[in-house]
């Protein structure tokens, strides 16, 4: 059990009408699920399904009305440094520097000084930052400035890393070149990662296991085992292994979209 | 190069429109289109400045005057930042004050007048309660509404880095909301001149307000006049130095329109 990192049971989120005529929302049902110690897990579902819900209550950021979230078997009640989050919209502090934007969680934990600028020059580098910790946020590209989200929520040592879109709002060239980055950052690092997308490709590429959801409300449809032979990269997107799992995903989601729009 | 020549435009512009008034103003009176006793020519009031600037009265003026403006102004903004601050950020705290701060608001300061001097005499502090009351209300509420409207996920964030409470307002919410703190400040120290001239129109022996009130009982328009453009480049300046301070404390800051 002990290397259980995340443990997900029975959740559910429902979301109380807005007035007195509405109806109340669920927004997540029976979600159940685990993340491994050094386990890259992603979800994907279509849009709506609840994932950004889902990865928020994992954080802390919302409650469920159900359910519990376990890191290492404690239950979670509040945001906390062990699940470091990486947004889709970057958040970064604009007034502060690369580098002390990667320092943000040390000196909350109050790592000396130099110990902390050791650490987030680490961090940089592995980024592929070095020779930009002095720039400010508005002076980078949105890829950088998701690399120093990364590296921010890395250098703080968090016991799983979630991560709710990150590459959702970059270009797709720069995309790629993010989602290569990340796959050799968590071979390196081995560390344990929870990845929402809504794109199959990212999905497949980055995964050791997909959870697929359903429409509202998000359940667990399916639980596939990625089992690609050779390095995680963008030669592998046209393997027949591959396409024949994007196809299994593919149809599942297109399924499930379909389904929603006649809900409507 | 393009911007530059953006930036040379502006300051010219800004400086042909002084200039437009000022012509208007010699037009109007060198030309005999009005009567002296209501606009007094720009020579009249040149003579005036300089008269006073030499037996020393108007930088004595000009500076009672900053001075209560500063003291009242400081007072209402060191009060006003953490209540305001905590008006944004919790729904209890703000149920308690706002109804309060609302109603205050609206009442008008000429009227509280004669309270102040009841309670308070016709001492410094009257005056400085009076710029206080006029600003403090209103300060809190855009306070609050700038607090309000910094990037929440930017607080998400830091709390998923591990700080706490008092460490989100202190490292994000607070520099965060800084560009836009700022730009509140700045206008209401604006107004700050406003509530001063009220204060120093009822029971004060000196100040701009004080001077510009005792000329229209002997018609010293001159004299007014001198006064009004006294305070008008003293918010010039202010203005600009809050401006330039701003671009000091926040030079991440990116703003629409540079």
């Amino acid at each position: 059990m002990s290397d259980v990192k995340l443990k997900v049971s029975n959740l559910q989120k429902i979301f109380p009408a807005a007035n007195k005529n509405g109806k109340e929302l669920t927004a997540l049902k029976d979600i159940n699920l685990e993340v491994k110690e050094s386990e890259f897990v992603v979800m994907v579902g279509p849009s709506g399904c609840g994932k950004s819900t889902l990865i928020n209550i994992i954080g802390g950021l919302e409650e469920a009305t159900e359910g519990e979230v376990l890191i290492e078997g404690k239950p979670v009640t509040a945001p906390g440094a062990d699940r470091g989050m990486v947004f889709q919209g970057y958040s970064l502090f604009p007034w502060l520097t690369v580098q002390k934007n990667v320092e943000f969680g040390l000196k909350m934990k109050k790592v000396a000084k130099p110990e902390r600028e050791r650490i987030a020059k680490e961090y940089i580098q592995l980024v592929g930052l070095s020779g930009f910790e002095n720039a400010l946020p508005k002076q980078l590209s949105g890829g950088m400035k998701q690399r120093v989200a990364i590296a921010r929520t890395l250098a703080n040592s968090p016991e799983i890393l979630l991560m709710d879109e990150p590459f959702g709002a970059l270009d797709a060239q720069t995309r790629m070149v993010m989602q290569e980055l990340l796959a050799k950052i968590s071979r390196e690092t081995k560390n344990t990662i929870l990845f929402i997308t809504h794109d199959i490709d990212e999905a497949i590429l980055l995964a050791d296991r997909i959870y697929v959801m359903s429409r509202r409300p998000g359940t667990i449809r399916e639980i596939l085992e990625v089992q690609m032979s050779g390095e995680r990269s963008h030669e592998m997107l046209v393997t027949p292994e591959f396409l024949q799992m994007k196809r299994k995903i593919m149809d599942m989601l297109w399924q499930e979209s379909q389904d929603a729009a006649l809900d409507q | 190069m393009k911007k530059k020549s953006g930036k040379l435009s502006y300051g010219c512009l800004s400086f042909i429109s002084f200039c437009v008034i000022i012509a208007a103003w010699c037009v109007a009176t060198y030309g005999g289109f009005v009567n002296e006793i209501f606009m007094p020519s720009p020579t009249d009031v040149w003579n005036s400045l300089v008269e006073m600037a030499k037996d020393g009265s108007l930088l004595e003026h000009c500076y009672i005057s900053t001075k209560r403006v500063m003291v009242g102004w400081v007072w209402s903004a060191v009060a006003a930042l953490p209540i305001g601050m905590l008006m944004a950020r919790s729904k209890k705290f703000s149920a308690i004050v706002q109804p309060v701060i609302e109603f205050v608001r609206y009442l008008p300061v000429v009227a509280l007048v004669p309270l102040t001097l009841l309670y308070l005499g016709i001492e410094e502090n009257q005056k400085y309660v009076i710029i206080f009351l006029g600003t403090f209300f209103q300060l809190v509420l855009m306070v609050c509404d700038t607090v309000s409207s910094i990037d929440k996920n930017m607080i998400n964030a830091a709390r998923t880095l591990g700080a706490g409470k008092l460490q989100v307002y202190t490292q994000v919410i607070f520099p965060a909301a800084l560009p836009g703190l700022m730009d509140d400040f700045r206008l209401t120290i604006g107004w700050a001149w406003t509530y001063l001239v009220v204060a120093e129109m009822v029971a004060a022996s000196s100040g701009l307000g004080y001077i510009i009130l005792k000329s229209q009982r002997f018609l010293a328009t001159d004299v007014i006049f001198a006064g009004l453009i006294m305070i008008g480049v003293i918010g010039l300046v202010t203005d600009f130095l809050l401006r330039l301070l701003t671009k000091i404390i926040v030079p991440w800051h990116e703003r629409l329109g540079d």
